[in-house]
């Protein structure tokens, strides 16, 4: 049996398209700085640091841990990288947490970082590959195909991608930190923007962000002498499956179906769009959240899109499980953060520390990353409750 | 190298440095097969033992039962469109002009897909399920590779 794990700190930046007044390692420090501020911690209480981005090919930087392991104050202690291309962020979360739910360590900084702005993230895992044809045309190119498939599987209307678009915007507004502030989005003016790969426009799609984000993972004894509210772990899970194989499930992954339902159990949940009170779901591309609504068994398969409709996902709208409160990906998109980011504002839910985005009385909210071609997920649920 | 040449318009925040890694290639037992085939025009795929699934580009293992896969297995040209999307943006160092379909292609007697362009038809009338069949390069221009198809055309002209 697991010991217990809390979030005891959060810190995150002002994410931007560019932030040129950091270096990468500026930007991890300011990160981590901000999560030992919000654990009121000094660098000396941290046991190990745990560190996730998304691949080296985005920056060029191979073996990041071992750069920022000055900036992280990682000397004389474990370091560790982590990689699951875009769902890093809830994986190395995952990792750091379960080096406290081992024993073996106290207080765990754990960090997730990309910088856009340097990189050339849009084509780096475009480029020609040997002996196969060239027409990877960015994560969009993978993911449209998929998504023309579920539309036709579940004839949802064409304005679902674009309410989710405008959804996730206004929520935006009420977060200081996220990238893209929108104040007069619209579903005319996402229709209005261009086609980049059909079904999805530009305004359908995640930005490229510079930034970091970080928590301090404590133990039950360093949970209750933190000054704020801790975030309980309840339960942490991960599943992976290839990319490519006879017959593969790749509109509804088996890999996200499996990951929640150990997730749920570990939880306690039932019913997730009835026990859980948010969630901070990993939606890069639109029309990903009816479709992840499906998959995470908040529906029955061909139903996300009457959910998203219905206004069940607006926190403006009342609706019964707000999603993405923050912004979500299609506000703001650090990479190999973004999934820490969802782990990350899922915790300040339950802490009561989501200012103008609270959900108010959130007693468990859902973290959510998924990355490569819909076949690495990571996942936790949170609670206000140790149990 | 200075993005900003231009000294009076202030501090260099940025530089360009691009990296180039060239690789040596050991393609295995079973992508040999597929790349010499295709080299003389013939399409060569490979079935799973376990689950009889035939994957073509040829793979060493069948990611689904996870062994070796065994027999090679002669394909024809024709196949259908499983998934699509059309392109509206370039692909860096890619002459294709968009808006162009990129499509996954289930070959007749394959059971995964991969990626090719669609020719020959208007984007818009491109359907998922249509019967398409690959138009060759010249056999001049044959190398190791997919690209010594151009793309694939609807089969038999008129479609719905």
């Amino acid at each position: 049996m697991a010991n217990h794990a809390a979030v005891i700190g959060v810190g995150q930046v002002k994410y931007q398209t560019q932030r040129d007044d950091v270096s990468i390692a500026g930007l991890v420090r300011e990160a981590a700085q901000n999560a030992l501020d919000d654990a009121q911690l000094e660098w000396s209480d941290i046991d190990a640091v745990v560190i996730g981005k998304a691949p080296d090919m985005f920056e060029g930087h191979m073996m990041p841990e071992l750069y920022l392991a000055d900036a992280l104050c990682a000397t004389n202690k474990p370091i560790l990288r982590v990689h699951t291309a875009g769902s890093v962020g809830g994986s190395t979360a995952i990792v750091a947490a379960s080096h406290v739910q081992s024993g073996v360590f106290e207080r765990v900084l754990t960090v997730a970082y990309e910088k856009q702005s340097e990189s050339n993230a849009m084509w780096a895992l475009s480029s020609k590959q040997p002996f196969a044809t060239h027409l990877n045309a960015g994560a969009g190119g993978f993911f449209a195909p998929l998504i023309r498939e579920y539309i036709q599987r579940s004839n949802a209307p064409a304005e679902v991608g674009m309410q989710v678009a405008v959804k996730d915007r206004l929520h935006a507004l009420r977060n200081p930190l996220a990238h893209l502030h929108m104040p007069d989005i619209d579903l005319a003016t996402v229709e209005a923007s261009p086609m980049l790969w059909e079904p999805l426009r530009f305004l359908e799609s995640c930005p490229s962000s510079d930034g970091a984000c970080a928590m301090i993972i404590g133990s039950e004894r360093a949970a209750a002498a933190s000054p704020k509210k801790p975030a309980w772990i309840r339960g942490t899970a991960m599943r992976s499956e290839p990319t490519n194989f006879a017959g593969r499930e790749q509109v509804n992954p088996q890999a996200g179906i499996d990951c929640a339902k150990d997730v749920y159990r570990q939880a306690g949940i039932q019913n997730p769009r009835k026990d859980l009170d948010t969630a901070e779901i990993y939606v890069p591309f639109s029309w990903y959240e009816p479709m992840w609504l499906e998959n995470l068994g908040f529906c029955d398969i061909g139903e996300g899109w009457k959910l998203t409709l219905e206004g069940a996902t607006s926190l403006p709208e009342g609706g019964d499980i707000p999603w993405n409160c923050s912004g979500g990906v299609l506000s703001t998109n650090p990479i190999g953060a973004s999934g820490m980011i969802r782990f990350a504002e899922a915790a300040q839910q339950v802490r009561g520390l989501a200012g103008d985005y609270q959900v108010e009385g959130t007693q468990l909210a859902l973290g959510h990353a998924y990355g490569g071609g819909a076949q690495f997920f990571s996942m936790w649920v949170v609670g206000a409750e140790k149990q | 190298m200075s993005s900003n040449p231009n000294e009076s318009a202030g501090p260099v925040t940025m530089m360009q440095a691009p990296l180039y890694l060239q690789y040596r290639f050991t393609a295995g037992t079973s992508s040999l097969s597929f790349l010499h085939a295709i080299k003389r025009g013939r399409l060569i795929g490979r079935r799973c033992p376990g689950c009889e699934s035939v994957y073509i580009p040829c793979r060493g293992s069948c990611a689904r039962c996870g062994v070796a896969t065994c027999d090679n297995i002669e394909l024809t040209d024709e196949g259908v469109i499983d998934k699509f999307t059309v392109v509206h943006i370039p692909i860096p160092n890619n002459p294709i002009k968009p808006p162009f379909v990129v499509a996954h292609i289930r070959l007749n007697g394959a059971d995964n897909a991969f990626h090719h362009l669609i020719g020959e038809v208007d984007n818009d009338k491109v359907k998922l399920g249509m019967k398409v069949k690959a138009v060759w390069r010249p056999e001049s221009e044959w190398d190791y590779g997919l690209d010594n198809i151009r793309y694939f055309k609807p089969l038999g002209g008129e479609h719905d």
